[in-house]
Order: C-alpha cells, then structure tokens, then sequence
C-alpha cells in the first residue's frame, strides 16, 4: 500500500458500525409500525395521549432494560429484574400504607409527617436494589459462578421474598398516591373531546425518570471510561484483561447497576400502580430481554446501546398495543405476536449483519488477491 | 550492564512438578536489534516469554533492564509493562467490537470520561508515524489480521516500550501481511526498541533478525550472529545433532519399491489451511511428509482428507476423478486418517472402547443400518486382539486407556474399514518406545498387503525406517522430494533447512 492509497483509505468516511446500523433498523421500524398503525386503526394511535399511555405503562420496563443492556454488553445475563422490581414495590407500598412496623416505629419516634414514608419507599427501593446486585455481581464476577444460574437463584429468591413480606395483595392509601401519581400535562399535545374539552396530555413522573436513567446510561455507556470497559469485556474478555481493564471490578459493577435500576423501576412501577402483588410484573425480565435485543444489543454481548433499548421496549409495547387495538383481546395473542416479532427482529438483523459483514470478507479478499497479482 | 544492551537474563531456572523447564538460561537483547529466539517443541521458548512477561514466576535467576539499577522481580504481566516490556500474542489480544483509536488506549488511564477527540488524534498520529494503514475510527474486527496485529504492536509501543515480545505473530499472516508486518519492525528497530521475535518460520528469521538464540530442551544451546550461522546449521542446533555424527547413521530401511499405479493422485490440491499442492502415492507406498513444526505437513494431508475445507485442485483415485470436500466423501473413496490430536479429532473420550473402533465403519455403513450388539462386539474383539489393545474389555470408556492404547483404538477403527489409503499424523506422539516400534512394524506390513501408506513424524529417524519416499516442506511450500539412497538424515536435514550452507 502506498502512501498516496493509505491517505485515500483515512480520508474515506466511516462505514456505519454494526451498533449504529441496528439502533437504526430499530428506530426505522418502531417509527414505521407506529404510522401504519395511525393509518390503519387511525383513532388512539392519532392521539398523542397513546404514545404517552405507553410510556406511562412501561416507564418502568425501560429503566429495567437499561440495566439488562449493560449486563449484556458484557457479555453476561441478569433475569432476576423482574422479580426485584416485584419485590421493592411490594416492600414500598408497605412503606406507604403502615403495614411494616420498622418504618411506623421510625417515623413516629422522629414525628415525621407521613409524606416521609415516601423517602424510605425510594432509600428502600434503592438499598434492596443494590443488595441484589452487589451480591449477584460479587457472586458471578468474583466466584465465577454462571449468571444464568445465579439471577435464576435472584428471580426465585426476590419472588419467594414477596410472599414473606405479604400473602395479601396490597394497597397504598390514596393521599400518598395523589402525590405520587401527580402528572404532569402538556396542553399543546392534547386533544379535544366530543364535547369540545381539551384534555391535555398526560404524562408521568416515572417517564421523566426513565429519561434520564436513559440519558445517564447513555453518557456512562458512551464518555465513561467504565462504560467503554463494559464493551471491552464483552467483546472478548480475556482480551480486555491482557489490555489492563479491571474484568471483574466491571463486571461486578454492571451487575451493581442492573441491581440498582431494578430497585429504582420497582419504585417507578410501584408509582403508576399503587399496589403490591405477588404477580406484579410478571415476565418483566423476559420483556426487557426482549427490548434489549430489538433494540440492537446482541446476547453474545459487546453490541448494544440504551437509545436503541428505549426504543426496543417503545416498539415490544406498540405491538401490544396494536394487537389489542385490533380485536384480538385474548392474551395470547399478545404473546404470540410478540413471539412472532421477537423472531423476525433477530432474523432481520443477523441476515443484516451478515450480509454487511460478507460483503466485506469478500472485498478483503478481492483486496488480496489484487495486492498479490 | 553494558552501553547497549536493554535487557539481560542470567542462569534463569524454571520447573513445573515433574518437568525443568528452562535449565541456567541466559538472554541478552541489545538495542535496536531483533533477535530470534529458536526451538522445536518444548525447548522452553514460550516458558522464558512466560517469565519475562511476569506469567510464570522464576525459580533462580536474574533479570537486569535498561535504566533501572539492580535486578528486577518480575510479578505481573501488568508489572512486566511498567518496566517496559510489552508483549504481542500470536492470538490477538484485542477486542474487536471496540475502534482501532479505544483499542489502542483502553485500559491505560485512570481518568474516569473518554475524550474521543484526543484519543483519536493521538491514535491517528501515532499509527500514521509508524505507517499502519487503519484509521482511528474504523472497528477493529473491519481490519484484517495483519493490521489488527500492527495495532496491538501500536499500543504497545506507544507505552515506552524498551523491550517487544512478539510470539509467533506471522503465524496466521500471509506473504503479502508478513512483509508489512516486518517493514514495521524494521522501523521500530531504528528506535531503537529490542524486539525478541519468536517463529518457527526460518525464512523469517533469516529475513529480519540480527541474532539468533537456540533452545534445546530447556538449555541454552548458544547464541549466535545471523551471519555466523547457515539455516543448515540451525536446524541442526535446534534438532540437536551434528551433522558430522548424522553422517556415520545407519541408514534407514526403505520399504519396496511402489508399483507405478497410482491409488491417489492430487493436482494444485488447496485447502483453508493449505497451499496448493501436488502429490500422489502409489499402490504398496509409504512415504511421508516431514518438515518442521508449523511447515505444513499437517495441513497438507488434512487437505487430502478433507478435513479442512478444500478450496481447489484436482484430485484422481485410481486414475479417475473424484470430488473430496469432506471427510465422509474421503471415507467413501477408502481413505482413512489418524489425525494428529488424538484427544481433539480421534476418540470419543466418553465412549468405550468398541463404539469407537466400529465409528467409522458405521458411518460408512450408515446411521440406518445399526451393527447388531453381537457383531459389533465380534469386531471389536479381534482388533483388541491382533493390536493387542491393553484394555479391561471392549466396554471399557476409551479415555481410561493409555495414549498408546488409544491410539491403537483409533488405528483399529480405519483398518475395520479396509482402507486403500491410510493417512497416518503423528501416529508414535507421546507413545511409548514398544508401541512405537509395533505401529512401525503394523506400517510395514499392510503395505506389504498392498496399503498405501502416509506416515507423519516429528522424529526423522523412525520416518527413515519406514518411508520408501520423504516429501519435504519448508513454510507451507513442498520444497523437495528424496528417495532411495538419498534418504539420510543429513540430506533431509539439509533439505529442511533449504539446501542453505
């Protein structure tokens, strides 16, 4: 190669990487079903308010997926989410409505008012979190143990740990959750009834906070020395070791963080619902999974994004919402188109991929032979 | 010290339980040189990479680097890079998700954000100056295994490297790569960086070295000046044995002439892992590929087999064509093969005994056409006789036998399927001498009944006893064909090292 080609081959701008080419199917396709919808069924999906009801609805799922696509970027697996986010909303909401007498004690003997039940619902909703990932993150990065195996161990343990806390279904007093549920309305998207009554659009806090767990995750992921190191290990663990990254302190702490954005999506989820139920969130983890994977994070780890996450859970929820808009009401149909789109997303990317990827195994080779002759 | 020396290792000892290692090793680099460190297998070449890089710990010796008074104890790979000696694996030790710029820095700092604009800069500069044709930017897994090879040398010198460690990093290159790669160590020797190059390529080390330092069996044989030391020579150091000594051998005795009918004739045969060749072999031969460790002789007769992908050449069984692709195509055709990793591509360890004498006769046969319990075990039973397989019965798992056993298994399994050609790789590895000499024994005889035999061995002599025909390649290519009385191993030898004086 002269000097002439190698100046040539710099200036060429980048191809498109394989993140960013999945981030963008996912979005071309979120953004495509979500029209066809509106053209289809016209009606809800015209309204502003639907897109904001599944935010709403699924703010939580997206914290929970941002967790689980760190853990996949390195390359491991944590299906304990669900159950954890089950757990700390059952634990807050007992907080909220008196039934955990630790916390009665505390707030009597300080004389706080009862507003304050809501701060220890959150440093509650935190601290479980973190227990759960520190242990599970020491456990599988530390010990070496399979994370398969251990957050299996978490998702029976957190599921087993509702019941202890309360066989009963539960239910926050409804003055705590006016506070809670305060939305937050923004007129200009709103639209008019039959009557001729704007109603506003309505958003909830948990969707601001899913935001900015997505924007922080997102900076973490991009601009932080430890994000990047979750890439690196990922991408071939005993590689990033030789290159002097701390493999285990990362993978330890994207088990930490996980742990801790199920905690925080238990307290979002435990905002929206105001119950506590040994059913609650159900196949969380297997929805965030499934996000994770629409939205471009490969379970082989080293790939994947938050962006394309958000819109992973936006598009898995669109479906469902789709499905249900269109008369199939039974339950299955959920899951069965869902399973349907699971797959097909998985077959457009590796097909993508692949082809992208021959082309230039191809192009190498040609390169070669050229250089040879 | 002396003025421009940079790394010096005395009366260096190692031993793992059971095994000396490395044995009052001395090593000197000097700077701005590079220098070859030679060995057959088990010479202890990787075990002194091992503990210059800090993976292993030594038991005696001393280590001394440029600039730092006193000895070093080397403890970590990490620590070995503190003072200033890197290391490039024959693996690459990068991670190929990640961009060229974030593989080449990764790991190095502790500030906690990532300035991508520095980095990339900083990286651009850098692989500009040492003239790598990648960019920042690009993915490292878009690159081809020259330059992701060139950016790990990158990263490592960039991290004021005195000393460069590159084990056997051509092995996976081709030409082209290879001579891109060595450009690049030509500019880092006028840096004066002391690069330890480690190969079993003898071209290459004739091509880029300065010195050569030759291991045997744990123990320093010498180093010398390129100069001073013909390839003959060399190979002669690293085997072990004088040339003068080689003389007086007794020859070897060659098996029968081979009748002109050729069973296997291959044309410009290619595969994944192979360079084109041609060969046949005829009704009642034996004959045998040698070369060193890393010449090809594996790859070539694994492409006769179809054991790699084949990617070309014409290939003729008793004068008509036939396709081989794959191993089952071969196994039609009556071409049967040992492999050389007994433990990898020969015995089903969990089976026993008799399931993998019958494997490939059954393959043959076909899944639909089970062998009744009653003949299986008649078969196994006459082979464990007539090999004189040491086993508790035919129902004993395989993996409790000993290799030699094992082996003999896996020679039973081809015999049961009568074979016209029988590939044998390495069939004598880490066997015992009695063994050794009945499988030599076994080669002679069935081609005495008219087998064509391929027989593959590190030790020249015992292919000298059976081979009629010894096939000679030198870094993947045929270099040479000897029979009859050119068969001594002084001719041989010569004939690997490339008739150089």
């Amino acid at each position: 190669m002269n000097k002439q080609q190698r100046e040539g081959a710099l200036r060429r701008r980048e191809p498109i990487s394989d993140t960013q080419l999945l981030l963008t199917i996912t979005i071309c396709i979120f953004i495509g079903m979500y029209v066809m919808a509106m053209l289809i069924w016209g009606g809800g999906f015209k309204k502003p308010q639907m897109l904001f009801d599944i935010l709403n609805d699924n703010a939580y799922l997206v914290i929970i997926s941002c967790g689980l696509t760190i853990v996949m970027i390195t390359g491991s697996i944590d299906i304990s989410v669900g159950g954890v986010t089950a757990f700390v909303a059952m634990v807050g909401v007992m907080i909220l409505n008196g039934k955990l007498s630790l916390f009665n004690g505390i707030i009597e003997t300080l004389s706080l008012p009862e507003s304050w039940r809501i701060v220890f619902a959150m440093l509650m909703s935190l601290l479980i979190g973190l227990a759960f990932g520190a242990v599970q993150g020491f456990l599988i990065a530390h010990l070496e143990i399979q994370p398969f195996i251990i957050t299996l161990a978490g998702m029976f343990f957190a599921r087993g740990m509702i019941t202890i806390v309360s066989v009963d279904p539960q239910k926050a007093p409804q003055d705590l959750m006016d506070i809670l549920q305060t939305r937050i309305s923004i007129p200009w998207l709103g639209s008019v009834n039959k009557k001729g009554v704007l109603i506003p659009a309505r958003m909830e806090i948990g969707v601001v906070i899913a935001v900015v767990v997505v924007v922080i995750i997102f900076i973490l992921l991009y601009k932080r020395r430890l994000g990047r190191c979750f890439y690196a290990v990922g991408g071939n663990r005993q590689s990033a070791l030789m290159l002097g990254v701390n493999v285990r302190k990362t993978r330890f702490l994207a088990h930490l963080l996980c742990g801790i954005l199920s905690g925080i999506a238990g307290f979002v989820f435990m905002m929206h619902t105001g119950a506590g139920n040994a059913t609650n969130a159900t196949a969380a983890e297997m929805n965030a999974i499934a996000s994770s994977i629409i939205g471009g994070t490969l379970l082989t780890g080293g790939v994947g994004n938050v962006i394309g996450t958000f819109f992973g859970v936006l598009t898995l929820s669109t479906i469902k919402s789709i499905v249900t808009t269109s008369g199939l009401r039974d339950p299955w149909w959920q899951s069965i188109t869902t399973g349907a789109m699971l797959c097909f997303f998985i077959l457009l990317q590796s097909v993508v991929l692949m082809r992208k990827n021959r082309g230039k195994n191809k192009k190498r080779k040609e390169d070669g032979k050229k250089d040879e002759a | 010290m002396q003025e421009d020396t940079v790394l010096t290792m005395r009366g260096i000892c190692k031993s793992f339980p059971g095994v000396r290692a490395l044995a009052n090793v001395d090593f000197t680099l000097r700077r701005g040189t590079i220098h070859a460190l030679m060995g057959e297998n088990g010479a202890g070449k990787s075990t002194l990479i091992k503990v210059l890089t800090g993976v292993y710990p030594m038991d005696e010796g001393e280590i001394r680097i440029d600039g730092i008074d006193g000895t070093i104890n080397i403890r970590s790979p990490q620590e070995a890079q503190n003072y200033g000696i890197s290391t490039v694996y024959q693996e690459i030790t990068l991670c190929p998700n990640l961009t060229v710029a974030e593989n080449m820095f990764i790991g190095r700092t502790q500030k906690k954000s990532v300035d991508w604009k520095t980095m990339e800069k900083r990286a651009g500069e850098l692989l500009e100056n040492l003239g790598i044709p990648a960019r920042p930017k690009q993915q490292l897994g878009s690159c081809s295994l020259a330059v992701q090879q060139m950016v790990a040398i990158a990263r490592a010198v960039d991290t004021d490297c005195k000393v460069l460690i590159l084990d056997e990093p051509t092995s996976s290159l081709d030409d082209n790569e290879v001579s891109m790669l060595f450009g690049l160590m030509r500019e880092l020797k006028t840096r004066g960086v002391g690069i330890i190059f480690v190969t079993h390529f003898l071209e290459q080390v004739y091509e880029v070295s300065d010195y050569i330092t030759v291991l045997r069996n744990g123990e320093l044989v010498g180093e010398f000046t390129v100069k001073d030391l013909p390839q003959v020579q060399l190979v002669a150091t690293m085997i072990g044995r004088d040339l003068d000594s080689l003389s007086s051998m007794k020859k070897g005795k060659a098996s029968a002439l081979p009748t002109d009918s050729s069973v296997y004739e291959a044309e410009g045969l290619s595969s994944t892992e192979s360079r084109p060749f041609d060969f046949h072999i005829a009704k009642g031969e034996v004959n045998g590929f040698t070369g060193l460790l890393g010449s090809g002789r594996s790859e070539s007769v694994r492409a006769i087999f179809g054991a790699d992908p084949v990617t070309g050449g014409k290939v003729k069984m008793n004068g008509k064509n036939v396709k081989i692709s794959k191993p089952l195509d071969a196994m039609k055709h009556g071409i049967g093969y040992l492999p050389e990793d007994r433990k990898r591509d020969g015995i089903i360890a969990d089976l026993s005994v008799r399931e993998n004498i019958i494997l490939a006769l059954q393959v043959i046969k076909g899944m639909t056409h089970p062998f009744s319990r009653a003949k299986a075990e008649a078969i196994a039973d006459e082979y464990i006789r007539t090999l004189a397989i040491k086993t508790a019965s035919s129902d004993t798992p395989i993996k409790s036998l000993s290799g030699g056993n094992q082996q003999k298994v896996i020679l039973a399994r081809w015999l049961l399927t009568h074979p016209q050609y029988l590939i044998l790789d390495e069939p004598t590895r880490g066997i015992d001498v009695g063994t050794k000499t009945e499988i030599q024994k076994l080669v002679l005889q069935l081609a005495e009944e008219g087998m064509s035999i391929t027989f593959i061995s590190s030790e020249i002599e015992e292919m000298l006893r059976t081979c009629s025909r010894l096939i000679v390649m030198r870094d993947r290519n045929i270099v040479g064909e000897l029979k009859d009385e050119e068969l001594t191993q002084e001719r041989v030898m010569h004939t690997i090292a490339g008739g150089g004086e």
